[in-house]
């Protein structure tokens, strides 16, 4: 019953190095330590969740992986390149083709149509309108959301919007989903219903890395981080009962 | 370069979509780039229009013919030395005459002895006051720009003979004969009368301050028996190369002097003058003119451009999550920048189009009401307006959409 890809422990090449990170903010006077010296590796095709209460350094951490932010010191390989030396651009560059980001409040372009909305890093990465709008278009149909091509953000439910930025996600084909809390803004049906899409990515393949305070969302992942005051907590594999009990709902 | 493209038509679909869905504030916004660039081209259009006025009134002076007077033409502080000036004869076109023809390789064509006053010019019940009469010779045709609507101008033997014969501006034969052709009638002057022989064309005004339509020439002796032989006389010197004037004016100098019979010690007792010197008086009155016009106008535009900023800092605020948004999918500085600047550019330039369209209408109003205001609506002035649109809203977008482009993109994705 048990496969490869059901194998507790991680075996794809790595995919990110987080080695020994510290970030410092300067808040007024003070100096903020978020991180106090995190090291995390991630798996191609691992579904971790990243918890932990508000001021742990879990959105910090987030922005890191994210290529949102640099660590002030230590070390990021991502795909085996240092992220914590790069500039702006090049950054801005990781996070087209790498990352693909689910936030909370599903961030759409408003004025957008969903086609639109999915095709915006794929015009980034510089991809002509006729292959950008075949891969939006399908990447769509693949989160159920075909019939929806030509909705804007305002017409559609909560539910169809995160599929929206999920796509949105997808579509350059990134090496990580990086969502912050992503069933956040959904009542709880609905949040089970991007949950178990998350799932099925997962199945198909992709590395997904889930930031939440909420315990039953995390339960989906099959690791869990947990940080407290800038520094990993614990780090669990999922065991094995509770994957085949996931594995009979 | 393909993907610098791509980044373009998207910002300029935003900026589209911005525009349309923020109405109100962008009409209110280009509003002060409309009236900036209405001013700057109605004030544009006087400009020309006063220069081709300008070069107008100049063009009938001639660029090859110089005046001999007592006065030159441009402003002097010591008056009181050419006030006691010798006056200037119109013999003295004779004895000049008769030197250039002396004179082998002359630079000089032809003097033409002119003299001038100003009288009331009737026919039957109606008269022209302050009319030019001008008495002269038959070869003041040569160094004359006018064109005859009907008629010519008097002859040879009319003008040796001091004939009663006249050639009538445009003014005066609209007012005297408003229905009927004035060729063979007679009008008075002082008293007497003229025989019209011809009409000179609508010549306008010099630089929009007198008419030069309001003219009567005739033959210098009628008009040194019948008006003041004492008048002021100023003679015409018609040069053979426009392009050795300075020679030419040296060589008449000479000649003039002669005339006078100034011994060599003496200054010159007399002015030549030329159309140029007269241009480099007046040119610095245009230009300041020209550039006070538009300084004062380029005011407006600097409020409507000061709106425009304002807009997109505004603009920059509101949307500082999806510039966030934006930066996780991968927009780069670059990207920010140019979204931003294409949105302030496209405003200024809807502005631009709006503005000129309008200015355009009022130019046209300006030129059915007033025919006589020289209005000058040229290409090149479209394209410099389009091109300070553009520039206007590059300018004025640049601080914000560079700030824009620095945002964090953490701390633009946590803005609320």
């Amino acid at each position: 019953m048990m496969g490869a890809r059901d194998s507790i422990r991680p075996v794809g090449p790595v995919v990110i190095d987080i080695e020994n990170i510290t970030k410092d903010y300067v808040m007024g006077e003070e100096i903020v330590h978020a991180l106090r010296g995190v090291s995390l590796r991630i798996h191609r095709n691992e579904y971790i969740a990243i918890m932990g209460p508000s001021g742990s350094g879990k959105s910090t951490l987030m922005n890191m992986v994210g290529c949102l932010d640099t660590p002030t010191s230590g070390r990021y390989g991502f795909n085996g390149r240092n992220v914590a030396e790069m500039d702006d651009d090049e950054l801005a560059a990781i996070r087209n083709r790498e990352i693909g980001f689910v936030f909370q409040t599903f961030n759409l372009l408003p004025r957008a149509n969903t086609l639109r909305n999915v095709e915006l890093p794929l015009i980034y990465a510089g991809i002509d309108p006729e292959t950008r709008q075949e891969r939006a278009t399908q990447t769509l149909i693949d989160v159920g959301l075909g019939d929806r091509l030509h909705h804007k953000p305002n017409e559609l439910s909560g539910g169809q919007r995160q599929r929206v930025a999920i796509a949105r996600a997808l579509v350059n084909r990134p090496s990580i989903i990086l969502a912050d809390e992503p069933t956040g803004n959904l009542d709880s049906k609905t949040g089970e219903e991007i949950m178990s899409l998350f799932e099925d990515l997962y199945r198909r393949g992709n590395t997904i890395i889930l930031v939440t305070h909420e315990a039953d969302i995390a339960r989906h992942a099959r690791r869990t981080v947990r940080l407290r005051d800038g520094l990993i907590e614990s780090d669990d594999l999922m065991t094995v009962p509770e994957l085949e009990s996931m594995a009979l709902t | 370069m393909k993907r610098f493209l791509y980044e373009l038509s998207e910002s300029w679909k935003i900026a589209v979509a911005q525009m349309r869905s923020n109405m109100t504030r962008s009409t209110l916004t280009a509003l002060g780039v409309i009236i900036g660039i209405v001013a700057v081209t109605l004030m544009g259009t006087a400009i020309g229009g006063i220069q081709v006025g300008f070069d107008k009134s100049m063009a009938i002076f001639g660029d090859d013919v110089l005046y001999v007077g007592q006065w030159p033409w441009k402003n002097v502080d010591d008056w009181w030395n050419y006030r006691d000036r010798k006056k200037i004869k119109t013999e003295y076109a004779d004895g000049l005459n008769r030197m250039i023809a002396m004179t082998p390789n002359s630079n000089l064509a032809i003097a033409i002895p002119t003299s001038s006053v100003y009288r009331s010019v009737k026919y039957m019940d109606s008269a022209v006051n302050n009319v030019l009469i001008r008495g002269t010779v038959s070869d003041y045709i040569i160094t004359s720009t006018f064109d005859f609507k009907e008629g010519r101008f008097f002859n040879e033997l009319e003008s040796r003979g001091g004939a009663n014969v006249c050639v009538i501006g445009y003014d005066v034969a609209d007012a005297l004969f408003p229905s009927a052709s004035p060729i063979d009638k007679s009008v008075l002057i002082n008293g007497q009368p003229f025989k019209v022989v011809g009409v000179i064309s609508r010549q306008g005004s010099f630089l929009g301050l007198f008419s030069l339509d309001s003219i009567v020439v005739i033959p210098l002796p009628a008009f040194q028996k019948y008006f003041t032989a004492k008048s002021e006389a100023e003679i015409l010197v018609k040069v053979k190369d426009k392009k050795k004037l300075a020679d030419a004016k040296d060589e008449l100098a000479g000649l003039m002097r002669h005339v006078r019979g100034l011994p060599p010690e003496k200054k010159d007792d007399f002015s030549i003058n030329e159309q140029q010197a007269l241009k480099s008086t007046l040119d610095p009155i245009k230009n300041s003119i020209a550039v006070a016009g538009l300084f004062i106008t380029g005011l407006s535009l600097f409020v409507g451009a000061i709106g425009i900023m304002n807009i997109t800092f505004v603009s920059v605020k509101e949307r500082t999550k999806e510039i966030g948004t934006r930066k996780a999918l991968g927009a780069r500085r670059r990207t920010i920048l140019l979204q931003f600047l294409i949105e302030s550019t496209a405003l200024c330039l809807l502005g631009g189009i709006i503005g000129l369209t309008f200015a355009f209408l009022m130019c046209f109003l300006i030129g059915v009401a007033f025919p006589s205001f020289p209005i000058h609506f040229s290409t090149e002035l479209v394209l410099v307006s389009m091109l300070v649109s553009v520039l206007t809203g590059l300018i004025s977008g640049f601080a914000p959409a560079w700030s824009a482009s620095r945002l964090d993109p953490v701390t633009a994705l946590r803005y609320e």
